[in-house]
């Protein structure tokens, strides 16, 4: 009995190593990319070769339990250095109203702008809150993009080739008559990651934008058009049509994005809707892939396709950090062109610099190509509150499933839209 | 004549048993199979070859799992949290249930039934006042904030399962091992444990599981990657947007082994725990 | 004398009360400090409504639970989590008590089927949700199956009996369950094994003596002196089966359309998608009740059939 006593009492005293402590001058970084570990690790080397000060970056995967890290770290005042906010602006806003944030507008404009002009706009905004911004933060820009991506669709050039496609669908209609002559020959038409709600929401959103234009679906977010509105119809529509024409790959409302990039990979679909990090992810699982870009064909054809894009992952700076300086000045040189390109062609996504732009390959340059028609929801004056847009793309599901009609699931959004609204009140009366 | 006739209804009965139980086998078996046989493959092939046997056998996802994922340190992490646990587990559940089973104290039953509803309550949320509570106490980014987070985890149901085998003790033992000059810290050594030896193995056997498979709470309470346990090296391999199968599949493989180890050694006590145990009546 | 008498008597019967308490000091220790007071947070936090970031919080009441009465969604998600235990209990439990039945006698191979059948439990979520996508899938290639449920079905003959298994909401959540219960009997199988060793072997020598067959040796020795361990067991299917998730979350990505939504997710959800902290406290404040409710009734049952 003693001896196992003394056996725990062992264990129990090693297992009293702590970490090491960091001394003060070392910047800590946490990510969540899993593919970029590596490269990371590297450039924090060549940082340290080049000034000495010493980065410590640390990967916590899957991102929903990164997520949760930050928020028991800002929780408890233990935030590292240099951290990202993976979550829609309402989030990023509050971490910048609760002091977790710093605020780089100043550094962005040092030397007339330099370090604002050098990376792309629309990357830029994501991390940016203009004047008379709803969420009532003071106007400047919180965060530094790493990269850009955008989101749009992809068609395999051989299996288009296949039916008899000689060039991609321009037109809604014509995607239409795409989707029969794949089928006739046996190939699934469409796949992409809607296991995943806020992708099947990006699809919905891109064709409402160019449905109904932004202004009025600004105005549902208000609550000033319901969605029972006959143009939300039509959007819900969208994928009620996809669905009867047999459009859609056996299985799309339970795949995970990584299991719909594997199937266009593999050549199972031959179309995909997917983000330009895919462009890593097909070539790792398949060298070989012939296929380009295209933008999801409009339906209505007097207004623009919107696609969504910006700032791919960003990082912010902890506001109550002694070595801010320091870390500004790591994150100024992980965005600098040479490390850009260095990033872009190591992982295959698209550099925020764009000074890089001419050192990457030319399937993502495709990609690039259409950066200056990308929105997204952090740029957008409203946004939809989140339990209204977790309906809006459970219902998008179902619609998919056949087990809704387009009328039945603008109903129940709105149902819950008027909810939310109602709730709103009561909680401003307060 | 009729011993022939048992025979043969006994023979087929037999053969029917052995057949339900091989394809029940068969489809526990399958899983682990295809662990192994795609672990085997590379990228290039684990989609193309759909043989159940590969054509091309490569054991370079082991290495590579072993070298580039730092195996070796995040094993002895995960050996080191589960011994620990288990350990920790097995003594302070054991401890409680022998009380909550043959002692007599007031506020008994409260205890107990606190910690039965203790596994009936999930506690969302629970993670930001738990962090921030270890924060308070420096228990953050150490061994030893993580070894008791994981040892709460297990002890409801190690107390639970403990007590009823306990219950299953005759006074006429205690008695008789009181005779012997036992306080009560000796009956508890020397008969309580020994009888439920197949219930510590349970124990044993599912915490080791849970321990060894965990890596929520070990992200959030670890900071260092030198502490991590195995589990985060298997998320590596599993990237934000892509899975590089046959390296994860070696990853698996190599961290399936020791479970079994364990659950080979500890089957064997649920037998044994009997035989050298008390005579019961 | 008696007055010394007595006070020696009261000492002894304090400090006897003191040790035993020692015994459970470090098990209340360490579970007031990962548990109880988390608990209270948890209770207190289900008050107010919170985005888990800023520094206040904002009381708001019983809003929550009144909300969550009225949370169409909680209750369907319920509703499949009950399903899913009932599919463990029934199938899962029946089959590995079965399984154990006929492991403990004396079997050839007895010890390789031991092994085998534990191996879903130790295998990781991560895998078997891995595995059993694949198998379950219904895509097809080059007009061939890709899934090897499908594939083996067309192969024999029965391609008509083909199906979207995950993707299909009416068949989604039993196949859930059904992986679940794969899964978690090896469990059951040990346990049930466990308990079945410590039954005096004097016993069955007994009543074969008396005359009994298998099926009376079953109903008069092996299930009375086997109900602790089988209420155990049902008890503890009824809690693992009602808060599964990640096996879930593995299988469906985050889920179909609330058509496999359990408790524990749509409390995740709550906490991270939405940042409702204090909606979710609420949801798991409700769930636990519930729980504890079902548990007393158990109780209640097995102690009928104790006496008997």
């Amino acid at each position: 009995m003693k001896r196992t006593i003394g056996i725990f009492l062992c264990l129990l005293l090693f297992s009293g190593c702590a970490g090491r402590r960091e001394d003060s001058k070392t910047i800590t970084l946490w990510h969540w990319m899993t593919d970029r570990d590596a490269v990371l690790q590297e450039l924090a080397k060549k940082y340290e070769e080049q000034t000495g000060i010493k980065v410590k970056i640390n990967l916590y995967s899957p991102p929903s339990s990164y997520s949760q890290k930050i928020i028991a770290s800002a929780q408890a005042r233990l935030l590292p250095d240099i951290y990202g906010i993976l979550d829609k602006k309402k989030v990023f806003a509050s971490f910048i109203k609760n002091g977790f944030v710093a605020d780089l507008t100043a550094e962005f404009k040092k030397n007339n702008s330099a370090w604002e002009k050098s990376l792309f706009d629309k990357a830029l905004d994501v991390n940016r809150f203009k004047k008379g911004n709803v969420y009532g933060v003071k106007p400047g820009i919180y965060g530094v993009p790493l990269d850009v991506t955008n989101i749009q669709m992809l068609y395999n050039k051989k299996l288009l080739k296949k039916a008899g496609i000689t060039k991609p669908p321009k037109t809604f209609n014509e995607f239409l008559d795409d989707i029969d002559a794949l089928k006739r020959v046996g190939i699934a038409g469409f796949v992409s990651g809607w296991g995943e709600l806020w992708m099947a929401d990006c699809f919905a959103s891109n064709y409402a934008f160019n449905i109904m234009g932004e202004d009025k679906v600004m105005a549902t977010y208000r609550g000033e058009v319901p969605y029972t509105d006959p143009d939300w119809i039509k959007v819900f529509k969208v994928f009620d049509i996809l669905r009867k024409r047999g459009a859609f790959i056996e299985g799309i409302v339970t795949k995970v994005n990584k299991y719909a990039e594997q199937d266009f990979a593999l050549e199972r679909a031959a179309f995909a809707f997917n983000g330009s990090w895919c462009v890593n992810v097909y070539h790792d699982m398949n060298p070989n892939l012939e296929y380009g870009t295209m933008l999801p064909p409009p339906i209505n054809p007097n207004r623009p396709m919107s696609i969504w894009g910006g700032a791919g992952s960003s990082f912010v700076v902890n506001n109550d950090s002694p070595r801010k300086e320091e870390a500004i000045k790591f994150l100024k040189w992980l965005t600098a062109k040479e490390q850009q390109a260095y990033l872009a062609t190591k992982t295959r996504n698209l550099p925020s610099n764009r000074y890089a732009l001419s050192s990457i390959p030319p399937i993502l340059a495709d990609f690039a190509r259409t950066m200056d028609y990308t929105t997204h929801p952090s740029i957008w004056k409203y946004n939809e509150d989140a339990m209204v847009t977790k309906k809006f793309d459970e219902c998008i599901q179902m619609i998919i499933m056949g087990s809704i009609t387009p009328e039945k699931a603008a109903e129940e959004v709105q149902k819950v839209k008027e909810q939310e609204l109602r709730r709103a009140i009561r909680r401003k009366k307060r | 004549m009729k011993t022939f006739y048992y025979k043969i209804i006994k023979g087929i009965s037999v053969t029917f048993i052995h057949l339900f139980l091989l394809s029940a086998s068969l489809t526990c078996l399958f899983p682990l199979f295809w662990m192994v046989r795609s672990s085997l493959m590379t990228m290039d092939t684990i989609f193309i070859d759909k043989s159940l046997i590969p054509h091309t056998i490569s054991f370079s996802n082991y290495i590579k799992a072993w070298v580039d994922g730092n195996f070796a340190l995040y094993l002895w992490n995960s050996v080191f949290y589960t011994v620990t646990v288990v350990f920790a587990i097995v003594i302070i559940s054991s401890l409680a249930a022998f009380a909550f089973s043959r002692l007599k104290f007031p506020g008994k039953d409260f205890f107990f039934y606190m910690f039965v509803a203790a596994m009936m309550i999930p506690l969302p949320g629970s993670f930001v006042p738990l962090y921030v509570l270890m924060t308070k106490l420096h228990l953050v980014n150490t061994r030893i904030g993580y070894v008791l987070c994981m040892t709460n985890v297990g002890l409801s149901m190690s107390i639970l399962l403990l007590k009823t085998f306990f219950d299953k003790m005759t006074p006429d033992l205690e008695d008789a091992a009181r005779i012997d000059g036992c306080g009560k810290l000796g009956i508890w050594w020397n008969v309580g444990l020994p009888l439920a030896m197949p219930a510590i193995a349970v124990i044993v056997i599912f915490n080791s599981l849970n321990v060894w498979n965990e890596f929520i709470l070990a992200n959030l309470l670890l900071n260092d990657s030198r502490l991590m346990p195995l589990q985060k090296a298997l998320m590596q391999f599993q990237g934000v947007h892509s899975i590089n199968y046959p390296l994860l599949m070696a990853g698996l493989t190599i961290a399936v082994i020791p479970i079994i180890l364990i659950y080979l050694a500890m089957q064997k006590y649920i037998i044994k725990g009997l035989t050298s145990g008390a005579v019961v009546g | 004398m008696v007055g010394g008498n007595e006070v020696i008597k009261k000492k002894i019967f304090n400090r006897d009360i003191i040790t035993n308490y020692f015994f459970i000091i470090p098990a209340v220790v360490i579970f007031s400090i990962f548990y109880i007071y988390p608990f209270f947070y948890t209770f207190k936090l289900s008050l107010n409504e919170w985005n888990g970031i800023d520094l206040h919080q904002q009381f708001v009441g019983l809003d929550n639970f009144i909300e969550l009465m009225r949370d169409k969604d909680w209750w369907a998600s319920m509703w499949h989590a009950w399903y899913i235990t009932m599919i463990a209990l029934t199938f899962q439990n029946l089959f590995a008590f079965i399984l154990a039945f006929a492991c403990d006698r004396d079997l050839k191979m007895k010890n390789f089927y031991r092994v085998v059948f534990f191996i879903p439990p130790i295998l990781s979520e991560v895998v078997v949700g891995l595995i059993w996508t694949w198998i379950l899938y219904a895509g097809k290639q080059g007009g061939e199956y890709i899934g090897l449920l499908n594939y083996t079905l067309s192969k024999i003959g029965f391609s008509h009996l083909a199906h979207n298994w995950l993707s299909d909401p009416k068949t989604a959540l039993t196949c859930i369950a059904i992986v679940h219960s794969w899964k978690g009997f090896g469990w059951g199988f040990i346990m049930f094994l466990a308990g079945l060793q410590t039954i005096d072997r004097q016993l069955y020598e007994a009543a074969r003596v008396d005359g009994a067959n298998m099926w009376g040796i079953l109903k008069n020795v092996t299930l009375p002196m086997m109900i602790p361990v089988i209420a155990v067991v049902v008890i503890l299917t009824i809690l693992g089966s009602m808060q599964a998730f990640v096996l879930i979350m593995s299988m469906m990505g985050n889920e179909l359309a609330g058509a496999t939504s359990v408790p524990v997710t749509q409390i995740l959800n709550s906490m991270m998608a939405t940042k409702r902290f204090g909606y979710a406290c609420a949801q798991g404040i409700t769930f636990g009740v519930i729980l504890i409710f079902i548990s007393v009734i158990f109780k209640k049952v097995s102690d009928r059939f104790k006496e008997v």
